[in-house]
């Protein structure tokens, strides 16, 4: 009896092929390649084209680097949209991931009524972008937003500022509005992080005299890693592509000092651009490529290294 | 002690205001819903002086809401219910069977984490395969969108479910598909409920699918239906805000219902490394 048990389970170890069955993996397959994948391909070709709405007429032409010529010579000035990602990307990554960190260290020890703080924190980030928006469009209002008459009211209207409208605030108040929807995700993160550090460590640590920023920089950030991994390869991804709560806050304005490559690619698909939109498209792609292949190579070291 | 007081009366005090700062966008909101189109556009936190009920009923009329509705939900559940189901299939095959062609497989979809989608040639291949304007389109979209994430997750939550529940389950005669449904899936559960969760929100939240996949208002979700709103009725702040508030109680009773499965899903990886 016992022999046969375990020849069986030989057997069915030895056939992974029939109880995994490779067919499993065909439908997500297909569609990824179809509706995610083939398009961002399709786009590198197109960006070498002068595909436009106009192409049914005159036909399709290839134009060899012109678009790309044309994006970094033009006087639209979309190289800053490209320099406005990047900055995008690493400030926006800053100003949440720091004070979430903080945020969860506190919430993390004891303290009344923590389980609301972290379900109120994490609230915003689950509503969506054009809602977020056009409320912070109304918060935000010059005349009688929320935010200067507030500043009216406890006595500092020589703070009042056209948020969105200035050139010297507009950055800090997208900042600001990104912050107020993303740093509960990013604590929520962290705090799941600073679960798996046994308590011990800390314990270890106040016995050899650690104060606040000793235990901090020795324990904490070393243990969190994972998250802090985490949280910034969910960040940068989110950073390059922003799109939605620039184009309901500002619409890249006021005139383009807010445009990012996915609003100017927007702006030219509407206007009919394809082949332009396609080679910002593509831009970018090469852009995430690269930090995504350097990810995911340091991620597979890591997992190669721990098995 | 006395320190250990002082610090968590700060802690409490940080916490309060950061409380109210999430929650007065929220109560302006609400509560500017019940006024006066002339009131609402002072935008102030006090209370309507009349409450008009009726601004909600006008604006599911006005902003064809009901029809956004119907769109948004039915992509949510659909794209979300086919898209992790399916991820849960595929994760689970490339994570019990480690062929080099799966673990290629595994990395390829990784890199979806981070490629944007060109939706400039996505409407090229819906006029191929003639799927413009319609709702399998929008859907198929969708789902495609969430599997990088989606095998992300359940691929390393698959890796916690011990091998030998696949075997003492191949002796007993399950075949390949029993298996994975009878055995596996109920074990998967609590990852599959967390996907769901943030990919229903995902989807509910989505504005740049709609914005370049469909040119007719008839297929727009919600977001769409909201924007599209504001655009013509500008000034009309008590109506922006109750088609506000509208869009967000469908997210918002999804994330109260699924907070703990939120949270502890989300954060496997995190806690893993």
């Amino acid at each position: 009896m016992e022999t046969c048990a375990i020849f069986k389970r030989r057997e069915a170890v030895l056939n992974k092929k029939k109880i995994y069955p490779q067919w499993f993996v065909i439908i997500p397959l297909l569609l990824y390649i179809l509706f995610f994948l083939f398009p961002s391909l399709m786009g590198v070709f197109y960006s070498f084209t002068d595909w436009s709405s106009r192409t049914a007429m005159n036909g399709l032409h290839f134009v060899g680097l012109q678009n790309y010529t044309d994006i970094f010579t033009s006087n639209k000035d979309y190289t800053s949209g490209i320099l406005n990602t990047f900055r995008f990307t690493i400030i926006s990554n800053i100003v949440k991931i720091i004070p979430a960190l903080f945020l969860a260290i506190m919430l993390q020890e004891g303290l009344k009524g923590k389980g609301i703080y972290r379900t109120l924190f994490y609230l915003p980030s689950i509503l969506p972008f054009v809602i977020i928006g056009l409320v912070f469009r109304s918060i935000l209002n010059y005349n009688n937003g929320l935010l200067n008459a507030s500043l009216d009211a406890i006595g500092l209207g020589i703070l009042k500022q056209k948020w969105l409208s200035d050139l010297g605030t507009v950055w800090g108040s997208i900042f600001g509005v990104d912050a107020w929807r993303g740093i509960g995700y990013v604590m929520t993160i962290f705090l799941a992080g600073l679960n798996a550090i046994p308590k011990d460590y800390y314990e270890a640590a106040e016995i050899d005299g650690a104060n606040f920023w000793h235990k901090l920089w020795y324990v904490t950030l070393p243990m969190m890693k994972g998250a802090i991994m985490i949280n910034l390869v969910f960040g940068i991804t989110y950073g390059l592509k922003v799109f939605d709560i620039i184009y309901v806050l500002t619409n890249g304005g006021p005139g383009h000092a807010t445009e990012v490559i996915t609003t100017y690619a927007f702006q030219l698909y509407s206007e009919g651009q394809y082949g332009m939109s396609t080679a910002l498209n593509t831009i970018l792609l090469l852009v995430t490529a690269v930090i995504g292949v350097a990810i995911v190579k340091v991620m597979s070291r890591k997992e190669a290294g721990q098995s | 002690m006395k320190r250990k007081t002082i610090q968590n009366t700060i802690k409490t005090i940080v916490c309060l205001f950061l409380s109210f700062l999430v929650v007065a966008p929220f109560y302006m909101v609400l509560i500017n819903s019940f006024k006066t189109k002339g009131e609402a556009a002072r935008m102030n936190l006090s209370l309507p002086t009349k409450w008009l009920f009726q601004n909600y009923s006008e604006v599911i009329e006005k902003g064809k809401l009901m029809q956004g509705f119907i769109n948004s939900l039915s992509y949510a559940m659909i794209a979300t219910f086919a898209g992790v189901l399916l991820c849960a299939m595929a994760a689970y095959v490339l994570s019990r069977n480690e062929t080099k062609i799966n673990t290629f497989l595994y990395y390829f979809f990784l890199s979806g984490l981070f490629f944007p989608v060109n939706y400039v040639t996505l409407v090229r291949v819906f006029q191929w395969m003639h799927l413009t304007n319609t709702r399998t389109g929008i859907i198929l979209v969708f789902t495609s969108a969430m599997i990088p994430f989606c095998i992300f997750t359940i691929f390393s939550f698959v890796k916690s479910v011990p091998v030998e529940m696949d075997e003492a389950a191949v002796i007993d005669g399950a075949g390949p598909v029993s298996l994975f449904f009878q055995i596996i899936v109920p074990l998967l559960k609590p990852t599959l409920v967390t996907c769901f969760i943030l990919e229903f929100m995902g989807v509910w939240s989505d504005f740049l699918t709609p914005l370049y996949l469909s040119s007719k208002s008839k297929l727009f979700p919600m977001t769409m239906a909201v924007y599209q709103f504001f655009g013509k009725n500008k000034n009309y702040w008590n109506y922006i805000f109750a088609d506000i508030i509208l869009t967000c109680i469908p997210v918002i009773i999804v994330y109260l219902l699924g907070q703990k499965y939120i949270v502890g899903g989300m954060t496997t990886g995190a806690v893993k490394e």
